[in-house]
């Protein structure tokens, strides 16, 4: 029985804490909050030099080939100090699909590239509210040009290429939808970048007209393929919000330590006391989650799916009370601008809706188990 | 990371299996497939018969109190091992049921605490199930300020040494069957709480000693109120120096909330089964996104709990103490069952009122629901229970103290009186 990480891989997880505590501060978070700026190109670029962007691509495709473990463990330390930066979208989801349905030529053409930083990639799928399903899929592809919108792309500012959700053909089926790998810089592409929740990640929607679209993965294959790779993606994301989670906590205990008041502090006074060992339970049981599905994900085991949809509710549950409870533990201060608390807050709302929202991961975890996937309890 | 025992350990659990299988008490297997709250569910024979002589079995085979030192008539053996024990025991586990706090509790603070002619005394039967012990701790106006107990002990005045013991203990697990008890008493009202307590153990057939069971909330009895009348006790029962009782009761608390909560079960898989059949709107209940969204809850909880102590386990494994993780256990598992049970009931609609044994189940919500609100508060209640997590783990400062200083006797003793 080893449910743990080896001393390597935390000695690895030390050192990126360590470089993130220096060049990822409050300031940094907010210059890209409070700015323009899409995101932190000289961090994005540090972690590139480190090996953090590559860890889990192979090393003849430019990266480390590091395994998925160790990627967990830097999503925790990215997730920590709410890092603005498009790892989840370039790594976690790009950089996946392309490893998972890409061509030779295509793993060539753009792994080494998202590797090193260079260029950002995403996912775009979702095209209106509610939960996405292919029949809500109306952008389409013919003869190689894509046409139609996407909305709410996760780090869509920043994007170079985008891995596109799109149907080949009619029908409502999942067998009508298609990837499409496209160059975001190149003609037919028509960006806006959006005001969201969290401007730490500043998402974008877009309009595509006869736009250039290269093929990923079969024909009909792009709803299956989709769902593997965000089951993965659901599992780095839910250690970002483990970070978050022990991050939010740490802060409200130190103001509790901190803060006096009617003569005492008040970490002392039981309705703050018992609000944070809540906060740690919920911590907790997200971090032992999403030890399993660490397990699965480096594994590739037959439990994947369900660990997948275990870990996200539980860490999306976990970062949402933890965020919230920070700001209730700081009292008006919390609610200020100039204290972190909220962009804990956004972050963790953010990522609540991020791959698919609470109740559409709580649906999958059941329907999972009911198709006896695995045996959570 | 993987699930796979070591090669020692794997040698380890292939000796456990086959001795178990050669072993284990088959023909009550399928009485305790039947187990619920306090009841083993065995009605073949005495269930106390038959978990003794279990007991006794893994005794006299070196299989009893597996991490206790053979000199005591433990096993020897690392924690991990244990662990293994356990997994492969099974659900003859059940039979451990009444040897639970002597063992868990009693037994370590013996270890801790006695002196070694009484280890040698009374340890080895402890293991073997031939003696059972219990807890006497909890009073009628000390629950979770246990220091604030006023059993008293007093020097006798014949000159022989004895202590003379008069008060009353509640919540006592198992009093009525135990041969021996743990017992903390107040021995000098006149210094604050902490420092006026002692600790001895006394044999339960004693004069003036008398157990009546309580009658509880769910209609079981599973504790007892025990009476002290000028009880004696030789000064040689005493663990540690007068004075010294809340020090030794650390002890016996440490090992309890290690004991209580791990592995509970929440009565998920049962909760799942039961959506499976249940039907909405004609629809299975499953189908319905309010009852996923309920079940995913309590799904991640269990499966939180159950990986925190594979944690446990790999820190064990590597021969490691397991970290402050394992104290969330049993906050989380009694607020879940109860949740759990109460959502069971919604789903059954009227019909849920009824809990007889004929009812889906044998009535297993209706009886969770029942016991559910004990689990909350015995063994250190949620309130306890985070105040440990916030003091401990998180080193948030203790609350104010109206009573730690001030002598014993002049603690207010109502609410509503003057102070």
């Amino acid at each position: 029985m080893n449910l743990d990480f080896s001393d390597d891989q935390k000695q690895l997880q030390d050192q990126v804490r360590r470089f993130l505590a220096e060049r990822c501060t409050s300031a940094a978070v907010r210059r890209i909050v409070e700015t323009d700026e899409t995101f932190d190109r000289p961090l994005y670029a540090g972690l590139a030099e480190m090996g953090v962007l590559g860890a889990a691509i192979p090393e003849e495709y430019g990266g480390v080939g590091l395994s998925k473990l160790e990627l967990c463990l830097f999503a925790e330390e990215l997730g920590r100090v709410i890092a603005p930066v498009p790892v989840s979208s370039s790594i976690y989801l790009a950089a996946e699909f392309l490893l998972l349905a890409g061509t030779e030529a295509q793993k060539k053409a753009w792994l080494p590239k998202l590797a090193a930083g260079e260029i950002v990639g995403t996912f775009a799928v979702t095209e209106g509210t509610g939960r996405t399903t292919p029949d809500k899929i109306r952008a389409s592809v013919r003869n190689g040009r894509l046409s139609g919108g996407k909305v709410a792309v996760p780090d869509g500012a920043a994007a170079d290429l985008a891995v596109v959700a799109a149907r080949h053909g009619t029908g409502d089926g999942a067998d009508a939808i298609s990837l499409y790998l496209v160059d975001l810089r190149g003609p037919g592409v028509e960006r806006t970048v959006l005001t969201t929740l969290d401007p730490s990640r500043k998402a974008a929607s877009f309009t595509f007209t006869d736009t250039p679209a290269e093929r990923l993965g079969g024909t009909g294959d792009g709803w299956h393929i989709a769902g593997q790779v965000m089951d993965r993606a659901a599992i780095l994301m839910a250690f970002e919000q483990v970070g978050g989670s022990d991050r939010a906590l740490e802060m409200a205990r130190d103001y509790a330590l901190d803060r006096m008041a009617f003569g005492r502090p008040i970490g002392s006074f039981q309705a703050i006391k018992h609000m944070l060992a809540d906060m740690y339970v919920s911590a907790t049981l997200a971090r032992s989650n999403c030890y399993y599905a660490a397990w699965a994900l480096s594994t590739d085991a037959a439990e994947l799916p369900v660990a997948a949809a275990t870990a996200r509710v539980s860490a999306t549950q976990s970062f949402q009370h933890c965020a919230k409870n920070n700001i209730q533990t700081h009292g008006g201060m919390g609610f200020t601008w100039a204290f972190d608390c909220h962009l804990y807050y956004r972050r963790s709302n953010a990522l609540a809706l991020s791959l698919g929202s609470l109740s559409t991961w709580e649906s999958l975890l059941i329907e999972r188990m009911r198709g006896g996937n695995a045996a959570v309890a | 990371m993987d699930f796979e025992d070591s090669p020692e350990e794997a040698d380890f659990r292939a000796r456990v299996r086959a001795w178990i299988r050669d072993n284990a008490p088959r023909h009550l297997e399928a009485e305790l497939k039947t187990a619920g709250f306090a009841d083993n569910g065995i009605r073949s024979t005495d269930p106390l018969t038959a978990c003794r002589a279990w007991q006794k079995q893994k005794y006299d085979a070196g299989w009893a109190c597996l991490h206790w030192p053979k000199d005591y008539g433990g096993g020897g053996y690392q924690p991990i091992q244990r662990v293994i024990f356990g997994q492969e025991e099974g659900l003859y586990a059940a039979l451990s049921g009444p040897f639970g706090i002597g063992q868990g509790m009693c037994g370590p603070t013996l270890m801790a605490w006695a002196a070694e002619a009484h280890k040698q005394r009374y340890l080895p039967p402890l293991a073997s199930g031939e003696e059972i012990w219990c807890q006497l701790f909890s009073e009628p106006a000390s629950g979770s300020d246990l220091a604030g107990l006023r059993t008293r002990a007093e020097p006798a005045t014949d000159g022989s040494g004895d202590w003379i013991i008069n008060g009353q203990k509640i919540w006592t697990s198992g009093a009525h069957r135990s041969e021996f008890g743990l017992l903390i008493t107040r021995t000098d009202p006149s210094v604050p709480k902490h420092k006026g307590l002692t600790m001895f153990f006394l044999d339960m057939r004693s004069p003036g000693v008398e157990v009546r069971p309580i009658k509880q909330a769910n209609g079981q009895s599973e504790f007892n109120e025990v009476y002290f009348t000028d009880v004696r006790i030789p000064d040689g029962q005493r663990l540690g120096a007068v004075g010294q009782g809340w020090e030794v009761s650390l002890t016996t608390l440490m090992n309890e909330r290690l004991s209580i909560g791990s592995g509970m079960s929440l009565g998920f898989p049962e909760l799942f089964a039961f959506c499976l059949e249940a039907e909405i709107d004609g629809r299975p209940a499953v189908d319905d996104s309010a009852v996923r969204s309920r079940l995913a809850t309590y799904a991640v909880r269990q499966s939180g709990l159950k990986y925190t102590g594979m944690r446990a386990i790999t820190a064990l494994s590597k021969g490691q103490t397991p970290g402050p993780e394992n104290s969330i256990g049993k906050l989380v598992a009694g607020t879940a069952m109860q949740e759990l049970a109460m959502f069971a009931l919604d789903l059954q609609g009227a019909a849920g009122v009824e809990m007889g044994d004929d009812q889906p189940l044998q009535g297993r919500f209706q009886k969770m629901l029942m016991r559910s609100p004990a689990t909350r508060i015995e063994g250190g209640s949620d309130e306890i229970l985070r105040n440990i997590i916030g003091e401990r783990v998180l080193g948030l400062p203790g609350d104010v103290r109206v009573d730690k200083t001030v002598a014993f006797r002049d603690i207010p003793t109502s609410g509503r009186q003057k102070a």
